[in-house]
C-alpha cells in the first residue's frame, strides 16, 4: 500500500484549479468594466468541476504502457488542459456602448470566489495535516 | 492562461492613463488661443480588450487618445494679448462637469482593480503555504 495523493486530496485539487481559473475570468471582467463592446464572461463551476473530475477519473484507470510501441489511452489532464468553456453573462442593464459588465455583480462574485478558494485551501491543508499525523503515528 | 495579477495591473495602467487625460483636460479648461485650430480640445482615451492567440482575454489596453470634436467657444475680447485681428479668442471645449464624473469613474475602477490585485495576491500566498501548518 502506498500513499496516493490523488486519493488523499480528493476533489479539492481540481476544485482549486477551477477556482483559480474563475478568479482569473472575474478579474478580466472587472478589468474591462469600461471597455466598449466587452461581454462579461463566467464559468459554470459545477459543470466544469464535474468534467475535470471525470477527466481525472479516467486517467487513474488508464492502461499502463510497458513497451514503446504501446499507444497511451490516457487523456491529457494537465491543468491547462482543463475543459473551461466560458459562458457569457446575461446583462441586467445593457449599456449603450455594448459593454455588459455589471461591476457590483462582478465584485460580489469575485469576493464569493475568493472565499471559496480559501475554503478549498483549508480543506487541502487539513488533508495534509491528517496525512502528517498518520505518518507520525498520531504523536 | 492569463495571470489575474497581470490583468488587474493592465487595467490599473489604463485607468491611470484615463486619470492623466482628465488631469490634463482640467488643467487646460481655461486656456485660450488666438485661432480656432490652436484651441485646446479635450482628450479621451480609447480602451480595448487584449486577447491572446487562443482568443482568451488577458487584459485591457489603451489603443489611442482621441480629441473631442465638440465646438470650441469663441469670445470677443479685443484687449486680450492673444486675440486675433478681429478681437476674438478661442477657449477650450473641455466640459468640467463631464471631466469630474470621468475622474470619479476612473478612480473607482482603479480601486476595484487594486482590490482584485491584493485579493489575488493573498490567495496565491496562501496556496504557497499549503501543508506548512
Amino acid at each position: 500500500m502506498s500513499i496516493n495523493f490523488d486519493k488523499a486530496l480528493g476533489i479539492h485539487e481540481q476544485a482549486l484549479q477551477v477556482r483559480h481559473k474563475r478568479n482569473e475570468v472575474l478579474a478580466t471582467n472587472i478589468a474591462n468594466a469600461d471597455t466598449p463592446g466587452y461581454k462579461a464572461q463566467d464559468i459554470d463551476f459545477k459543470a466544469v468541476l464535474s468534467q475535470s473530475a471525470a477527466a481525472g477519473q479516467t486517467s487513474q484507470l488508464a492502461m499502463r504502457t510497458t513497451n514503446s510501441g504501446h499507444i497511451s489511452a490516457a487523456q491529457d489532464t494537465r491543468s491547462d488542459a482543463l475543459p473551461m468553456d466560458l459562458k457569457y453573462r446575461v446583462p441586467t442593464q445593457p449599456s449603450e456602448d455594448g459593454n455588459t459588465v455589471d461591476t457590483h455583480k462582478e465584485q460580489a462574485e469575485f469576493a464569493d470566489n475568493a472565499m471559496r478558494y480559501q475554503a478549498t485551501l483549508q480543506f487541502l491543508g487539513s488533508r495534509f495535516s491528517g496525512m502528517k499525523s498518520v505518518l507520525q503515528g498520531g504523536r | 492562461m492569463a495571470n489575474p495579477l497581470n490583468v488587474a495591473a493592465s487595467a490599473m495602467n489604463a485607468q491611470m492613463l484615463r486619470l492623466n487625460t482628465v488631469a490634463s483636460n482640467m488643467a487646460n479648461a481655461d486656456t485660450v488661443s488666438g485661432s480656432e485650430e490652436g484651441a485646446y480640445r479635450s482628450r479621451q482615451p480609447v480602451f480595448a480588450t487584449v486577447m491572446d492567440q487562443q482568443r482568451e482575454v488577458i487584459g485591457v489596453a489603451v489603443t489611442g487618445v482621441v480629441e473631442s470634436d465638440a465646438p470650441v467657444a469663441k469670445r470677443y475680447e479685443p484687449g486680450h494679448p492673444q486675440a486675433d485681428a478681429e478681437g476674438y479668442i478661442y477657449s477650450s471645449n473641455v466640459n468640467t462637469m463631464e471631466e469630474m464624473a470621468n475622474m470619479m469613474s476612473a478612480s473607482r475602477a482603479y480601486q476595484n482593480n487594486a482590490e482584485v490585485f491584493s485579493t489575488t495576491k493573498t490567495l496565491m500566498l496562501r496556496a504557497l503555504q499549503l501543508g506548512q501548518q
